[in-house]
This record gives C-alpha cells, sequence and structure tokens, in this order.
C-alpha cells in the first residue's frame, strides 16, 4: 500500500494552503527528512520533508494549487518493492482523515474554530457614502493598509516590535511595511517586552506616535507597567502636559491548540484602566477604520485583534481614507426579541448563533461593541429598552469581565425595561486547556449563546 | 569609595579622571546656587512634611546635590531629562519654578502637576524634564525612549536618565540597555549611587557592587565619578555628552554620592550609623566643597556667600508661602486629563 502524504499544518490555525514547488518528481528517490515540496500560508512558507522513504510514485496535487486543506492527500509514496500498479488503488482510498484523538500529531486535523474559509466574504455594513465600492479584504490585510496609510500620512508614525520588520511580521501583519518605510520606521525589537514597551512610551513622551506590536497580548503582561504607569497615568499625573500618543496592538485571545499561557484574552484588564482607550475589532472594515484612528488618538489606544480573525475577510469600503470613530458600537443585525452583545471574533459566534435562533423563531439583536472603553453603553441600552433581554458574549472568563460591566450598565440603565436577568457567555473560569475537546468546551460556541437567549426568553420552560 | 575593579573590562577604569578644566568663577557661583538652593529647598519640603503640609511619599535629595547641579551645567536647551521619583533636585536643576514644585508637594492647583501628581510625578514641557516616575526603574526605558526619538529625528539632542542603584537590579534597565548599544541611541545613564537602596546596602543587593560596570556585558562604557564632587562631575557629563552627540552610543556614569536623609520621610535610617552619616557631611559635603573652592581661588568672602546664602532662604520662604497659600485644585477639576480631548 503506497504511502500517502498529507499536507501538513504549519500553524495552529491554519486550516489550508499553497503547493508553490514541488522538489521531487514522480520517480524520484525519496529518503526520510527530504525535503519534497514547499507550501506557503498567508503566513509564511515552508518546506515538507518527507517523514518515510520510498520513491516518488504520484503527485496528486499539481504545484500552484491553492486552497489545498489540511490532511488532504497531496502525494503517494512508494515503499520498497512496490510498483506503480499499487497507485490506482490507493489514491481512490484517500482522504481518511484521521480523528483528533489518534496520537497521529503531524495528521490530526486542525481543530477548525467557527471560522469561514478564507475565501467567503463577509459583509459588514459600514458607515460609509451612499455609493462607496467595497472590496474584500482579509483583517489581517486591513490591518496592514491601515498601518501603511497612516506611516504614508505622518513622518512621526512608526512601527515596532518582535519580527515586524524583516521577518515581515510574526502573523505578517506587518507585511510589506519594511519594503516602503524603511528600517528607521519598522524596527525589529529584541524579545523584551517591558523595555521596548517602555522606550516606546518615552518615543511618545517627546511626541513620535509609536505603533508598538506585541507578538501577542499574552506577552504584554511583561509590559503592563509601562502601559498602565507610564503611559495611562502620565497626562493625568502631569497636569495635562505630557502626553503619550501610543498604540499597543497585537492578537489577543485564544488561537487555535496553544494552551493557557498563550490563549489569554485580556479585554477587561485594559478596559478598567482610565487613561487608555480600548478597542476589539471583529470585521475587517472595522480593524482598518479603528487602527488608523487608534493611531492618530492623542491618548495610549489598545488594539485587540485576533489571530483567527487575521485570515477571514470581509468587504472594506473602497475609500482613500476610511476610519471608525473609538467608542461606537454596531448594530450588526437588527432584531426585536433580545439582544446579543459581544466584540471580537465572538461576534462571528453571535451571528452564527442568531442565525439559528432566527429558524427558531426568535429575532436576535447582534451588537459588536468595537470599542472597549469608552464603552457604548448607550448603543446597548437604546438596544435593551427595545427588545427587553440582553445575553453578553465574550471569550473572557466571567469574574470581573465585560460582561459582568454590561450587566451592571444595564441594570442601571434599563432596570425597568427587562423583561429576564441579564445572562452572561464567556470563556469557562479555567486556564485555557490544550486538548482540543477540552479547549471547545472552555471557549464560548454558538450553542452556548443560542441557549442562553433561548433562556432569556423562557423558551426553554414554556 | 569603591575598591579598583580587579579583572579587565571593556569599560573606562575609574582611576583615569575626565580632563578637568579650571572652572570658572561665574560657574562655582552657579553651582553653588544651585546646590544651595536644593538643599534649602529640601530642608524646608521636610519642615512642611513633618507639619502635615506635604502629604503622601516625600523623598529628599540632600547629600545629593552635585549629581544633578554638574550635569546640568554641560547639556544644552532640548536635551531631556528623565529620573525617578527623588526628584526634586531635578526640577530645580532644570531650572522649573520653585514655587510651582513646592506647591505641587502640597497638593495645591498651582502645582506643576496642577496637584494631581505629588511629589513624585512632576513634569514640564517646557524644560524638557520628563518626570518624577515613581516605578523604579520605569525611567529607564523612558529616558532611552526620548533618545530614540532624538535619533529618530536625527538631531543631536542627548536624553539624561537618571536612577539610584535600588533601580540598577531592575531587569527593564537591562532590557534599555541592550536596545541603547545596539542602536546607538543618545543616552547618558547616571546612576546616583547612594549607596542605599531604601534600606539594603549596594552590597547586600547587587553582585557586581561596581555599578559602572553594568552595562559591560553591552559594551556601554562606563565611569565611576565623584558624584560629591560638582567639578568632577560637570568634568564626566562634558565627555559623556560629547560622546553622545557624536553618535558613539549610551555610556554610563556611575556617581558616588549620598543622601543624608533617609530614603523617604517616613525612614528612620536604622541600617546605617550616625557617625557615617557624619564622616560624608563633615567630609565630602558638596555645598562645603564649592565654597572652599570659592574662598580658596579669592573669587568670593564669608560675606558674599552668606549674601548668597540669604537670596537663596529668600527664594525657598517664597516658595513655601506661596505653596501654602495656593488654594487645592477646583473639584471639577477631578476628571479633566485622564484623557486628551481631540
Amino acid at each position: 500500500m503506497p504511502i500517502q502524504v498529507l499536507m501538513p499544518a504549519l500553524s495552529p490555525t491554519m486550516t489550508e494552503g499553497t503547493i508553490a514547488r514541488w522538489l521531487k518528481a514522480e520517480g524520484d528517490k525519496v529518503d526520510a527528512g527530504d525535503v519534497i515540496a514547499e507550501i506557503e500560508t498567508d503566513k509564511a512558507t515552508m518546506e515538507v520533508e518527507s517523514a518515510d522513504e520510498g520513491v516518488m510514485g504520484r503527485i496528486l496535487v499539481p504545484e500552484g494549487t491553492e486552497n489545498v486543506n489540511v490532511n488532504a492527500v497531496i502525494a503517494l509514496l512508494l515503499e520498497d518493492g512496490e510498483d506503480a500498479s499499487a497507485l490506482d488503488g490507493a489514491a481512490a482510498a484517500a482522504p481518511a482523515a484521521a480523528p483528533a484523538a489518534e496520537p497521529e500529531p503531524a495528521s490530526a486535523p486542525a481543530e477548525t474554530p467557527d471560522a469561514a474559509p478564507v475565501a467567503a466574504v463577509k459583509p459588514v455594513e459600514a458607515d460609509v457614502p451612499a455609493g462607496t465600492e467595497f472590496a474584500p479584504l482579509t483583517v489581517r490585510e486591513a490591518l496592514r493598509d491601515a498601518m501603511a496609510e497612516e506611516m504614508r500620512r505622518d513622518p512621526d508614525v512608526f512601527l515596532m516590535g518582535e519580527e515586524v520588520a524583516e521577518y515581515q511580521g510574526a502573523y505578517k501583519v506587518s507585511q510589506g511595511l519594511l519594503d516602503e518605510f524603511g528600517a528607521d520606521r519598522v524596527i525589529d525589537t529584541p524579545i523584551t517586552e517591558h523595555g521596548f514597551a517602555g522606550l516606546g512610551v518615552g518615543a511618545a513622551f517627546s511626541g513620535l506616535k509609536p505603533i508598538v506590536e506585541f507578538m501577542t497580548f499574552n506577552f504584554a503582561m511583561q509590559a503592563i507597567d509601562h502601559i498602565v504607569n507610564s503611559a495611562a497615568k502620565t497626562l493625568y499625573m502631569s497636569g495635562g502636559q505630557m502626553t503619550s500618543s501610543i498604540v499597543f496592538r497585537g492578537p489577543n485571545g485564544a488561537a487555535a491548540r496553544v494552551g493557557a499561557q498563550h490563549s489569554q484574552d485580556y479585554s477587561s484588564w485594559y478596559a478598567h484602566i482610565p487613561g487608555l482607550k480600548v478597542v476589539a475589532p471583529y470585521s475587517a472594515a472595522d480593524a482598518k477604520g479603528l487602527l488608523k484612528s487608534a493611531i492618530r488618538d492623542p491618548n495610549p489606544v489598545i488594539v485587540l485583534e485576533n489571530e483567527i480573525l487575521y485570515g477571514e475577510s470581509f468587504d472594506v469600503p473602497v475609500l482613500d481614507d476610511y476610519t471608525v470613530p473609538i467608542g461606537l458600537a454596531r448594530i450588526m443585525r437588527p432584531g426585536a426579541d433580545v439582544t446579543i452583545i459581544s466584540y471580537s471574533r465572538m461576534v462571528g459566534v453571535a451571528l452564527a448563533a442568531a442565525d439559528q435562533l432566527a429558524e427558531q423563531g426568535i429575532d436576535a439583536e447582534v451588537i459588536d461593541l468595537r470599542s472597549l472603553r469608552p464603552l457604548d453603553t448607550d448603543t446597548v441600552v437604546q438596544s435593551v429598552r427595545k427588545t427587553n433581554r440582553a445575553v453578553v458574549v465574550e471569550e473572557g472568563w466571567p469574574v470581573c469581565g465585560i460582561g459582568s460591566e454590561l450587566g451592571q450598565v444595564i441594570m442601571e440603565q434599563a432596570f425597568d425595561f427587562l423583561d429576564a436577568p441579564v445572562a452572561r457567555v464567556n470563556g469557562k473560569d479555567v486556564p485555557m486547556p490544550y486538548a482540543a475537546n477540552l479547549e471547545r468546551l472552555a471557549l464560548p460556541q454558538a450553542d452556548d449563546v443560542i441557549a442562553a437567549a433561548r433562556s432569556v426568553c423562557y423558551r426553554d420552560t414554556e | 569609595m569603591a575598591k579598583q575593579p580587579r579583572t579587565k573590562t571593556p569599560t573606562r577604569k575609574r582611576s583615569k579622571p575626565a580632563k578637568s578644566r579650571t572652572p570658572t568663577k561665574d560657574e562655582l557661583l552657579d553651582y553653588l546656587r544651585s546646590m544651595l538652593l536644593i538643599r534649602r529647598f529640601e530642608e524646608k519640603a521636610g519642615q512642611m512634611y513633618g507639619m502635615g503640609l506635604i502629604g503622601g511619599f516625600c523623598h529628599l535629595y540632600i547629600g545629593q546635590e552635585a549629581v544633578v547641579t554638574g550635569m546640568q551645567a554641560v547639556i544644552e536647551d532640548g536635551d531631556g531629562v528623565i529620573t525617578s521619583y527623588r526628584d526634586h533636585g531635578h526640577m530645580l536643576a532644570c531650572g522649573m519654578d520653585p514655587n510651582r514644585v513646592m506647591s505641587e508637594l502640597t497638593g495645591r492647583g498651582s502645582g506643576y502637576s496642577k496637584g494631581k501628581g505629588g511629589s513624585m510625578h512632576m513634569f514640564s514641557r517646557e524644560k524638557n524634564f520628563y518626570g518624577g516616575h515613581g516605578i523604579v526603574g520605569a525611567q529607564v526605558p523612558l529616558g532611552t525612549g526620548l533618545a530614540f526619538a532624538n535619533r529618530y529625528r536625527k538631531n543631536d539632542r542627548v536624553s539624561l536618565t537618571y536612577f539610584g542603584d535600588g533601580a540598577a537590579n531592575q531587569g527593564q534597565v537591562y532590557e534599555a540597555f541592550n536596545m541603547a548599544q545596539l542602536w546607538k541611541l543618545p543616552v547618558i545613564y547616571i546612576i546616583e549611587n547612594n549607596q542605599y537602596a531604601m534600606g539594603t546596602a549596594v552590597k547586600r543587593s547587587t553582585a557586581e557592587t561596581h555599578l559602572y560596570r553594568h552595562g559591560a556585558g553591552m559594551g556601554i562604557p562606563g565611569k565611576q565619578v565623584d558624584g560629591m564632587d560638582v567639578i568632577a562631575v560637570r568634568d564626566a557629563g562634558e565627555e559623556a555628552v560629547a560622546h553622545c552627540r557624536a553618535g558613539k552610543g549610551p555610556i554610563l556614569l556611575e556617581m558616588k554620592t549620598y543622601r543624608y536623609r533617609g530614603h523617604s520621610m517616613s525612614d528612620p535610617a536604622k541600617y546605617r550609623s550616625k557617625d557615617e552619616v557624619n564622616k560624608m557631611r563633615a567630609e565630602h559635603d558638596p555645598i562645603d566643597q564649592v565654597r572652599q573652592r570659592l574662598l580658596d581661588a579669592g573669587f568670593a568672602t564669608e560675606d558674599d556667600l552668606k549674601a548668597i546664602d540669604k537670596d537663596v532662604k529668600a527664594i525657598v520662604s517664597e516658595a513655601a508661602e506661596f505653596a501654602q497659600e495656593s488654594p487645592e485644585p477646583d473639584p471639577a477639576e477631578l476628571y479633566d486629563d485622564v484623557y486628551v480631548v481631540a
């Protein structure tokens, strides 16, 4: 039986990629460890090594093929003594993807979160003039474009962080910026978050407008003293003299299967701090518009991105200068029966839940907060006064979370309008587990949102 | 003073003094006035703290006046200064208004931070004084960032980044050193080694007690300086500024100094003997040293010095009065300056 060569996953969140090049031709001898192909994702180009030895029997996916799913059979190797006739049956018997539980890490399918395939474009209505054209863009590209546009506009804007320049970004968000703006403005730092965050704030004190990229916000805990004590408080402590126009940005929250230390949602930590502004966009249009606003803002702004969203495409307005004001929520889906409030990646979960709720006769309104500080409580309260029921969905832990805050706000400002207690759907109150099934349990799923919405509509007790 | 280093390092040896330039009469008088202003101001602040007029933490600079005075003498307009919470002396040396420094200490609306910062958190955009930072060591990356901004703008300004022997053990200091040397940033790291991190002597907290060698691993030149002698400070400062302005990157000056008072007003300073303090005051006082130079050179008489003392006392009395008479901040200002309103 010929050996199946599968499309490998190069990162925790990779679901598909492009076969860039085959380095072995049919008939070539292959030793274990030989590089047989190069594959590309939106993040990286990597070499595929053969795990087995044999002879390249058949290349099933020609080079240049895009969107090849992880674990698809891309080639067949003939083992010693096998001849080409063995190939025909094997190719037909192909995609037997192993279940996650099987102890075969190289071929185990990556747990695909609720993410849509990269090619699918999600339309999200933006606040733009009538007749504006839209073009699909990934969140990753939208963030890059936002930085590039602001760097062209203002020579005081620069980007610093780990791997932002020559590596083109650990998640390729800064791709191409080094080429356009040079090493003086796109700066690779050593792995010293505390130090370079402080250095960035000092540069901001003297009037520059740094964009400090954290490879992920998990590592920003090393730097949080400078974010809070140096950036957020100094304007106040200086009687208004010392400003820090600085952006701290990077992916926040869970990626996929990277365990507790790399999977924390820091939204409520930063939203707690007076002096900071905090945004957590979901769509590419908002990612672009909010990042541009953040860079221009004279205050320190935390931009909480999401690694899983980086590859998702959305319609983005084709405008020379598209900005989204910080502090305004967006109603993503109007509805009459219950208000589902969310932000960042969980907006996608909320929207999926709303679609299913509609089939069950519940008309949900979905609000994307977009900004967490300042929080657009007006939009939330107005919606709850209309629907009389609210569910808050967030990836972060429940204790002292954004949901806790919103529950309080709704109680204070819409108490008499409530027909049910405000429900929260949170990440479970545990460090993020590694196992695929436990991780899924720990994160809010559409079914959890549906259950919460049904519960505040008293559907399950009727 | 510390012993000679036993091993060879890429740093300069402390025994090689900077090329000294004989100070002029005007220079010596300036140094005297600056140091006296700090000394008398701090004495007054101590008294006012005792009277309950100043609250919270109050860290006095008495004994260390030569460091900031000597360094200030070698910089120009546009050079930035940043330090820790022991900052009153730095502000006065930068030319900030003693009235408004003192009224910040008393928490009044006329203070540099409108009463919202206090002793540890004061700033002056106008004088390029970037604080006043309450977290030990935080000002080191921040000051490195000021230098980064100068290099980014391609000007020849330098950043004076002061910190104490206690902060010299903070991890972020070495992160900043690394980036400063990597990118050749024009920053002068001035370690004010007053020999006690709160109550912990340097030798009890620091493996390498020659603090000027702490940048050696990154190739940052360092030098130990008699921080009680304003002329030695000035000479070392001149060299350091020239080094930075020439684009040679960061440099480290360890100023051996001494604080006569406790770490803060609430520190009884039981960790050192009265004799130790008295010996420093008697033999190394920075102000006495300059007075003596003025007298020896015939630049001033005892009466001249008394007149200067009187002038300085008047400035400080006025500051104390101003700080007590100024009204507290308007309660309506509680929510002001949390954000820049664009």
